[in-house]
């Protein structure tokens, strides 16, 4: 009875504050049997692409490539960013179910818990991005070069991380599943006011100076300028400024809450 | 830190299991824990007594490393809660919440698994928790025992030093509460720490080897079962005592050996609050003129009011 049979100095820290592939595995299945997120993220974005990228003046010139292919840059940026933020938003709901509390009796480091979420955002985003462009060959009407098409791809997955910190702010500000209801919508009204669903051709008209100033404008700009060749210098700041906006709101209400964790 | 450093002794013999000193934590300008010191030895069942808001599961977060104390030191082991946890010495179990709805359980296992350096098999920890039949079901269709038994898989997966229970027992039957406690008592033997939290008496003075009870914030007593329980089963005599004067009241307030914590008169009726009330009733049917005699007892809601104030005038004679 007095003697303790568990010795502690035999006892280790795990490596990379916890850091494995197992979570990660888990967490990524996970993702994968919500039917909700496949059909918003996965089945949704292309479908859309289908019904958009097949209409009146689709193979008109657009850049280095035609409207088919700008429409399919919108719309898998459009997916990867909802299948972010509703990864972003998990993790107020986790908090809110006592998990973080639970996963805090273990040595996992809350900045491993955070880049797991983020690795699985850019993970599902990739998703999402890859099935939209599946779409678009299948389709065949998309038509730009290889490497710009790829170059396409690839920053509109690094785009998404914008939003994943977007989804882990709202998480916070709404509680519980309710904060999808409000990420879905107010994505797709993002989407149609920054030049995603609906490209502004007058750059004189009001609507195309308020687009300019929302959070979908930068990234949009950014993802589809290997197509258009061109990069204007205010669409870069408005994506950093929106991502440190959003960093921000994420962090300061992540702090209040760990007040008593 | 004055704590001798594990790595540098490799012995752990004489070192607390848990270390408290001069402990406070407030939150604003609640005061939750104003001053405990409390040293837990290795392979101890102790049970931490107080009802709601007396600081328990405060005192519990810092043991966990959850929250820091505003003064104080807390060590585990002799080393730091947090690097206690990162070693998987300390595990707790939790009332409600801490599950993820749409794992299963298998899955849940395995995580938690996945994050420790040192740690027994999904498999058996399973086995041991009898849920294995359940492995493949998520977690929201389990039932509130089966999530608990869920739980404590979860806790001992890194066979920890320490393990700290929140009401462990809410909402057990007495059978899930019988079974639940003797393998606590089989791992204690193993030199394993317990620490739970409760409000019932019966509980802590059943299954503890030492209860600690805690009220407003303070420690109020500390001891084996059948002292605390002492401390509780004081009684109240109750008695018809016509023209009683101050001399009377007073010499009702010091019967020998009685053990008398205060007497107050209603009209005719005299209550005197004691810890023999055998005394009492002696000396009032023997001495007195008093008729009607009723005996209750105090209960441990009043045990701790009195213990509690009995702190507070200390306090104020102090200062």
């Amino acid at each position: 009875m007095t003697s303790a049979t568990i010795d502690p100095t035999a006892r280790k820290v795990p490596p990379y504050g916890g850091f494995n592939t197992t979570i990660l595995g888990i967490e990524i299945k996970r993702m994968l049997r919500n039917r909700r997120t496949i059909f918003f993220t996965l089945v949704f974005p292309a479908g859309l692409f289908f019904a958009f990228g097949g209409t009146e003046g689709w193979n008109d010139r657009a850049g280095h490539g035609n409207v088919a292919a700008y429409i399919m840059v919108s719309m898998a940026l459009y997916g990867a960013a909802l299948t972010a933020a509703s990864s972003g938003a998990m993790v107020a709901m986790e908090r809110a179910m006592g998990w973080s509390r639970q996963l805090r009796l273990t040595p996992l480091s809350p900045v491993v818990y955070i880049s797991i979420k983020a690795i699985v955002a850019l993970v599902m985003g990739a998703l999402a991005v890859l099935v939209v462009n599946v779409a678009g060959l299948a389709q065949g009407k998309p038509d730009m070069p290889v490497g710009r098409w790829v170059a396409c791809a690839v920053l509109a997955v690094l785009c998404t991380l914008v939003f994943a910190a977007l989804g882990v702010f709202v998480g916070y500000l709404v509680p519980g599943e309710n904060a999808m209801q409000i990420l879905g919508p107010g994505l797709a009204l993002m989407s149609f006011l920054g030049n995603v669903f609906i490209p502004i051709d007058d750059h004189t008209s009001l609507i195309w100076h308020i687009a300019q100033w929302t959070p979908m404008f930068g990234v949009a700009e950014i993802t589809r300028a290997p197509l258009t060749g061109e990069l204007p210098w205010y669409a870069v700041v408005n994506a950093l400024g929106w991502l440190i906006v959003f960093v921000l709101g994420a962090a300061w209400r992540m702090s209040k809450d760990t007040a008593r964790v | 830190m004055t704590q001798t450093q594990l790595s540098q002794t490799g012995a752990t013999a004489g070192v607390p299991a848990v270390s408290l000193s001069g402990v406070t934590k407030d939150f604003g300008d609640v005061h939750a824990v104003r001053g405990v010191d409390l040293q837990l030895q290795q392979g101890e069942i102790v049970a931490f007594l107080g009802p709601n808001g007396a600081g328990k599961t405060t005192t519990i977060d810092m043991v966990l490393g959850l929250s820091r104390p505003t003064s104080g030191e807390v060590s585990v082991l002799g080393l730091e809660p947090r690097q206690a946890i990162a070693r998987g010495l300390v595990s707790a179990v939790m009332q409600t919440g801490g599950l993820i709805k749409d794992l299963t359980v298998r899955e849940t296992v395995a995580y938690t698994a996945s994050l420790f350096a040192n740690t027994k098999p999904v498999d058996e920890v399973l086995a041991n928790a009898g849920i294995t039949g359940i492995a493949d079901r998520k977690v929201a269709k389990c039932s509130g025992g089966e999530q608990q038994r869920l739980r404590f898989a979860m806790a001992l997966l890194p066979d920890p030093a320490i393990l700290l229970l929140d009401e462990p027992t809410t909402g057990m039957d007495v059978e899930g509460r019988r079974t639940f406690w003797s393998a606590i008592r089989r791992d204690a033997e193993q030199g394993r720490t317990v620490l739970f939290a409760t409000h019932y008496l019966e509980e802590a003075d059943q299954y503890a080897d030492r209860i600690v009870l805690i009220s407003q914030g303070r420690i109020v007593a500390d001891g084996s079962g059948s002292e605390i329980r002492a401390l509780a089963a004081g009684r109240s005599v109750r008695a018809t005592l016509p023209h009683a004067d101050a001399d009377r009241l007073a010499s009702l307030s010091s019967i020998p050996g009685a053990g008398v914590d205060g007497v107050e008169l209603r009209g005719d009726t005299v209550i005197v609050h004691a810890k023999d009330s055998d005394a009492v009733a002696r000396y009032l049917l023997t001495e007195t003129d008093a008729r009607n005699l009723e005996i209750t007892s105090k209960g441990l809601e009043d045990a701790f009011l009195s213990l509690t104030h009995l702190h507070d005038a200390d306090e104020g004679d102090q200062s």
